[in-house]
């Protein structure tokens, strides 16, 4: 593994995998995705049922086949891969922190960085239901897990919360693995998942649908024993006297994803609170330049084909800013001007201000025994000065750019650093 | 004429189909978006159809599991007895995706493949 790579992945399910992909076919010379599990995928390793690639390969594939082709096609194209290992952080300079037993610690600088965290489910905690925490409460995700990789039964009979997709898919898993599902129940007075899942998984298997019914309280102490559900009216509330006590050893929550966007508020990008995902641009670049974002970590989609689709943008939007970079240095160059000798650094990453101020060092070419400003400027405009008693070639002068000035120095090819007469 | 209503379970778009029967054949299809839908409506009238994914289990391999699937629809009402046929199974690792676990299951013509490749457990 290289301590330098053009683009790095975060992530290895289908969007962080078409991204690579992509990134490569455009151009990128090295590309690495770096996902916490042992193997890429992502979720798709636990989707065993068909219904992926309809579209983009006109096929009807299980996921982990989905997956496996697009793998395949990763490793015969030059991508690298970093298992087993979780990123910690990420800086808007590129540098990415992670860490795993295998080598504990290590920092990465990348070009351009492409966010393919994915989504995770929301819990009991999120929906708030209340009362005592037996065993037997999970998400669908959990449970598809521990049934479809693991190989276990998390119970006999069951209770499912939510007709999303992962939800009633898992009603028809649990019912093909020989357990019970006694309903699903849906908050909504409509069907929240695809209605060929309506059919192919609960209508197929004589599994009841209750619309606009919710779980009104989850009963046993140490393990479920039962759930009680309730009718809701419009508003969602609670019909007294139509409350429900279904016997059932597993409450499965199917109730919604949420974009997992850690790495990406930490490093500053900024997330519309509309859908917890990152604001993006037709290139899927984020607020922060040469970030930027693939798949289900923006919003949810319905079908894997689009997240793939939208994984190929980003990563050809991230070749395409690695070349930029390359080709014409994504660069301000420190110029000097009037009474300049030198200045160091010679240049600053364009969007170096977004980590802090900048500090210049400098010499004079002559020596000026009066107060002199020390500017710096676009060509044009003033974007920062200080004030100096005297300049001496001898004494070497020292000026901060500012943070505020961030705007000034993205829109600039070259700043000019000059010596001025006080008052001039 | 008998009429009966599905929903198309040919791709992700699953159509509304209304299916027209005359003695037990189909005459007509409305809401179809395309010829799968018909196909559907034929199949499903007659031998309802269903793709089947599970898995057996795998000795020495990365996962104790194997995710496998049916290479064409299979018969509905023996999905259970599939079930059963394949919970006697057990491969050995490594597994390349798309061989075959298990050929024309039940008589049916429709074959059981890995829907990925697991390696053995070094």
């Amino acid at each position: 593994m290289k301590e330098r790579y053009d683009v790095v992945v975060i992530g290895a399910g289908p969007g962080g995998l078409a991204a690579a992909i992509s990134a490569k076919k455009e151009g990128a010379e090295s590309v690495l995705i770096i996902d916490r599990d042992k193997e890429p995928g992502g979720i798709l390793n636990q989707c065993i049922h068909n219904g992926f690639g309809v579209e983009i390969f006109k096929e009807d594939l299980p996921g982990p086949a989905y997956a496996e082709r697009f793998i395949n096609e990763a490793e015969s194209v030059g991508v690298e891969f970093l298992l087993d290992s979780m990123v910690l952080d990420i800086t808007p300079s590129k540098k990415v922190y992670v860490t795993s037993k295998w080598f504990g610690f290590k920092e990465i600088e990348a070009t351009s960085i492409i966010l393919a965290m994915g989504a995770r489910e929301r819990t009991r905690a999120q929906i708030r239901i209340p009362g005592f925490r037996p065993v037997g409460v999970y998400t669908a995700g959990t449970a598809q897990r521990f049934v479809n990789i693991e190989g276990f039964m998390p119970g006999k009979r069951f209770v499912i919360l939510g007709s999303g997709d992962i939800g009633m898919i898992m009603a028809r898993r649990l019912t093909l693995e020989g357990a019970k599902v006694e309903r699903v129940l849906e908050i909504m007075p409509h069907l929240t998942g695809l209605t060929r899942n309506y059919v192919q998984c609960l209508q197929d298997f004589n599994i009841p649908l209750q619309l606009s019914h919710t779980v009104n309280r989850i009963l046993g102490k140490n393990r479920v024993e039962a759930i009680e559900s309730v009718q809701v009216d419009e508003h969602f509330n609670p019909i007294k006297g139509t409350e429900e006590i279904i016997p059932a050893d597993t409450l499965l929550l199917s109730v919604g994803l949420i974009p997992e966007n850690e790495l990406s508020k930490k490093v500053g990008v900024k997330i519309d609170p509309l859908i917890q995902g990152p604001f993006v641009d037709e290139e899927m670049q984020t607020s922060v330049p040469g970030i930027f974002a693939a798949g289900n970590v923006v919003h949810i989609f319905d079908l894997v084909d689009w997240v793939t689709d939208a994984g190929i943008t980003a990563g050809k939007g991230a070749a395409r800013y690695v070349k930029v970079v390359k080709e014409k240095g994504d660069f301000v160059k420190l110029v000097p001007g009037n009474n300049i000798h030198h200045i160091v650094p010679q240049y600053i990453k364009r969007d170096a201000l977004i980590n802090g101020p900048v500090k210049l060092m400098m010499r004079v070419v002559k020596p000026i025994e009066e107060k002199v400003w020390v500017e710096v400027s676009d060509g044009q405009n003033l974007i920062t000065r200080k004030l100096e008693r005297y300049v001496r070639p001898a004494e070497m002068v020292t000026l901060t750019i500012p943070q505020k000035a961030y705007d000034d120095v993205r829109k600039t090819k070259e700043l000019i650093v000059s010596v001025e007469r006080f008052g001039g | 004429m008998e009429t009966r209503k599905f929903t198309c379970l040919g791709c992700p778009v699953g159509c509304s189909l209304t299916v027209y029967i005359e003695n037990g054949e189909v005459e007509k299809v409305e809401g179809n978006q395309c010829n799968i839908g018909i196909d559907f409506a034929k199949q499903e009238v007659k031998d309802p159809r269903r793709k089947v994914a599970t898995t057996v289990k795998i000795k020495n391999g990365v996962h104790p599991l194997l995710p496998v699937y049916t290479d064409a629809p299979f018969p509905k009402n023996l999905i259970f007895k599939l079930m059963d046929e394949l919970r006697k199974i057990e491969v050995d690792a490594p597994v390349k995706m798309d061989d075959i676990i298990l050929e024309n299951a039940l008589g049916t013509g429709v074959n059981i493949r890995a829907s990925r490749s697991i390696r053995k457990n070094e």
